[in-house]
C-alpha cells in the first residue's frame, strides 16, 4: 500500500527514545491529578468567594449542558465518516455547489441539536467530499432551524408567532448567503482539518472509535475554552449596561448581537433569554436569535478546532456581519 | 497527548458525566429533562474510552512494534519512521482542558446559583407572561412558587391573590440599599441562563445571611419597586412569618 507512506497512520510506532521519552502524557496526567487532589482544600477555599462560585457554576453548567449534544454530534459524525459512503452525498446533493448550498441549508431542518452537534458533523461532511460551501451552510442552518429550536421559540414568544417565522427565514437566508459567499471568496487553504486519523484500512469498529475519539478530544477541548470565556464574560459584564443601550434602536441591535456572541447559549435555550430581554425591541431580539446559533465564542473556538484558526478568524466575523444585516432586514419586513 | 492519555481523559469526562447524572448533582446545572441524555453521553464516553484503552494496554509489551490490535491487513507494512508525525493520533494541547470540568465536578461540585447570581441580573418576570390566572391552590397559607406569586402580583395586579395568605420558599438577597428580597433562580436550559425572580419583603423581617434559604408566609401588598438592573417591576410581600429552612434539593424553579 503506497498511500500509507504519505497519509498519517492511526497508530505510528514512536521512534525509540531514552528515559525522558518514557514520561508520556499518561504520566503527566497522573501527576496533575495527584497535585489537584492534594490542593483540593485550597481550591475549595478559593471557591468560597461568591463571584468565583457563580463563575464556576456557569462554566460547569455550560459544559454539562453541551456534553450530550456534543456526543450526539460526534456520534453522527462518526457514522457519516465510517458507514455512509462518499457516493451517498454526491448522489443526494446537487452536483453544482451553488445549488448544493440551499439543499444543505434545508437539511438543517432534520438535525435536532444545537451548535455543539453541528460542528463535528460539518467537519465529517467536508472530509466526505461535500463542497465546503454546502457543509458550512448546513453548519449554520442546523442549530437555528431545527424543529426543537423553532418549538422552543414559539413557546418563549406565545404572543409573537412572527418571531418563529422571522427566525426561520433569517437563519436560512444567513446560511445560504454564507454558503454562496464562501463559493465566491472562500479559499480551500484556509481550512485545515488537523490530525485527522486515517480511517481507511481500519475495520469499521476501530475506525468508528478512532473517529469518535478524535472529534471528542478536538471539539471537546474547544468547548471547554468557549465555556471558560462565556462564563467569564457572563459574570464580568454588568447587566446594567444592557439597560442603558436598550432604548437606542441601533445600539440595541449591536448590543444584543454582541450579547449573543458573548453568552454562547445553546440555541435550544436562547429563545427564553430573548423573551426575558423585554426592554429590547423585537427586531433586536430577532438579531439575538439569529446571531447566537451561527456565531458565538464557544462555536468560534470549536470551529477553530475542527477547521483551523485561519478559517475561523475569517468565517466567524463574516457570519456575524451577514447575520446582523439579514436579521435586521427580515425584522423590518416581518416585525 | 497520546492515545492512552486521551482514553483516560475520556474515561474521566464520562465518569464525571455519569456521577453528575446519577446523583442529584445535575440539578445544580441543568434542567431535569436533560438528565437521561447526560447519562447516555457518559455511558458513550466510557465505552469509547475503554475501546481506546484496551488495544493500548493489551499487547503493550512489544512496545516497539505496532500494537497488533490497532492495524488491519494492509497497513502493517508501513514505514514507522515516516508515519511517526505527531498529528496522527495525538490530540492538540487544548484537549488537556477537558480535565477542568472533570475536576470541577468531581472535586469542587460548584453550588447551584444563589444570591450572588441573583444580585447580578434583573428580575426575569417577562418570561411566559399570561393574563389568565387560575384561583390560588386551596389551603391556608396557599403554597405557590416565587414566580407564580410575582406574576400574579405584577401582571394580574394581585387580583387573584386577594388577601389570601401565601407561602413561598427561596433564598434571601440583600441589595446595595439594604432592601431585602426573597429570590429564586429560574432556568430555561442550564445555569448559564439562570435568572432570578425577586420579591421584595415588607414588614418585620429579621436579619438573615445573604443566600440563606427561608420559608415566608405573607400577604400581597400593592407596593412595587423597579429593579435597578433592568427596570422590571418587583412586587412586595408583607411578611407574617419567616423561618429558615434546609436548602432544597431542587433549588431552581
Amino acid at each position: 500500500m503506497t498511500a500509507t507512506e504519505t497519509a498519517p497512520q492511526l497508530d505510528p510506532t514512536p521512534p525509540k527514545r531514552g528515559l525522558a521519552g518514557r514520561v508520556g502524557s499518561v504520566e503527566i496526567l497522573a501527576v496533575l491529578l495527584i497535585a489537584v487532589v492534594a490542593l483540593r482544600g485550597w481550591l475549595v477555599d478559593l471557591l468560597n468567594l461568591p463571584g468565583l462560585q457563580t463563575w464556576a457554576t456557569v462554566f460547569v453548567s455550560i459544559v454539562v449542558q453541551a456534553l450530550p449534544f456534543l456526543v450526539f454530534g460526534v456520534l453522527l459524525s462518526a457514522v457519516i465518516a465510517v458507514f455512509v459512503p462518499p457516493s451517498f452525498f454526491t448522489r443526494v446533493l446537487p452536483k453544482k455547489p451553488a445549488a448544493a448550498v440551499p439543499a444543505a441549508s434545508a437539511a438543517g431542518l432534520v438535525l435536532p441539536g444545537c451548535e455543539c452537534a453541528a460542528v463535528p458533523v460539518a467537519g465529517a461532511l467536508v472530509r466526505r467530499g461535500v463542497a465546503p460551501a454546502a457543509a458550512f451552510a448546513f453548519l449554520l442552518a442546523a442549530p437555528a432551524i431545527n424543529p426543537v429550536v423553532l418549538v422552543a421559540t414559539a413557546v418563549a414568544f406565545p404572543r409573537n408567532p412572527e418571531m418563529v417565522v422571522g427566525r426561520f427565514v433569517a437563519s436560512i437566508l444567513v446560511a445560504m448567503a454564507m454558503g454562496w459567499l464562501w463559493l465566491r471568496l472562500g479559499r480551500a487553504d484556509w481550512i485545515r482539518q488537523r490530525g485527522r486519523p486515517e480511517l481507511e484500512g481500519l475495520s469499521k469498529g476501530r475506525a468508528f472509535v478512532a473517529s469518535c475519539r478524535h472529534d471528542l478530544m478536538h471539539a471537546g477541548g474547544f468547548l471547554v475554552v468557549g465555556g471558560l470565556a462565556a462564563a467569564t464574560l457572563n459574570v464580568v459584564v454588568p447587566a446594567q449596561w444592557m439597560q442603558a443601550v436598550a432604548d437606542n434602536p441601533v445600539l440595541s441591535v449591536i448590543a444584543l448581537a454582541l450579547l449573543a456572541v458573548v453568552l454562547s447559549i445553546c440555541s435550544e435555550a436562547d429563545a427564553f433569554i430573548a423573551a426575558s430581554l423585554s426592554q429590547f425591541s423585537l427586531t433586536s431580539r430577532l438579531v439575538f436569535l439569529v446571531v447566537g446559533p451561527v456565531v458565538d465564542i464557544k462555536l468560534f473556538a470549536m470551529q477553530a478546532g475542527v477547521f483551523g484558526r485561519r478559517f475561523a478568524f475569517r468565517f466567524a466575523p463574516a457570519t456575524l456581519g451577514v447575520a446582523i444585516l439579514i436579521s435586521v432586514l427580515v425584522g423590518a419586513v416581518l416585525l | 497527548m497520546n492515545k492512552a492519555a486521551q482514553g483516560v481523559v475520556m474515561l474521566l469526562v464520562g465518569g464525571a458525566a455519569l456521577r453528575t447524572g446519577m446523583t442529584d448533582l445535575y440539578l445544580r446545572y441543568i434542567k431535569e429533562g436533560v438528565r437521561p441524555f447526560l447519562i447516555a453521553a457518559g455511558v458513550f464516553l466510557v465505552v469509547i474510552a475503554i475501546a481506546t484503552l484496551i488495544p493500548e494496554f493489551v499487547g503493550k509489551d512489544d512496545a516497539e512494534e505496532p500494537a497488533p490490535g490497532c492495524h488491519d491487513a494492509g497497513d502493517a507494512d508501513h514505514d514507522p519512521a515516516k508515519a511517526a508525525g505527531n498529528g496522527a493520533h495525538g490530540a492538540p494541547g487544548v484537549s488537556w482542558l477537558l480535565i477542568l470540568p472533570v475536576l470541577a465536578l468531581l472535586l469542587l461540585a460548584p453550588p447551584a446559583l444563589g444570591a450572588d447570581a441573583a444580585g447580578r441580573s434583573g428580575t426575569a418576570l417577562a418570561v411566559g407572561e399570561t393574563s389568565d390566572f387560575p384561583p390560588l391552590p386551596k389551603g391556608d397559607p396557599a403554597k405557590i412558587s416565587v414566580l407564580d406569586y410575582a406574576s400574579r402580583a405584577v401582571f394580574d395586579k394581585g387580583a387573584s391573590l386577594k388577601q389570601r395568605r401565601v407561602e413561598l420558599s427561596g433564598f434571601v438577597m440583600v441589595d446595595k440599599e439594604g432592601r431585602r428580597y426573597l429570590a429564586r433562580m429560574i432556568l430555561s436550559c442550564c445555569a448559564a441562563d439562570g435568572r432570578p425572580i425577586k420579591v421584595a419583603l415588607d414588614g418585620d423581617v429579621p436579619e438573615f445571611d445573604q443566600g440563606a434559604w427561608v420559608r415566608v408566609i405573607g400577604r400581597h401588598n400593592k407596593k412595587v419597586v423597579k429593579d435597578d438592573i433592568n427596570g422590571e417591576t418587583i412586587p412586595y410581600l408583607t411578611v407574617d412569618a419567616i423561618d429558615p429552612i434546609k436548602t432544597p434539593k431542587r433549588q431552581y424553579e
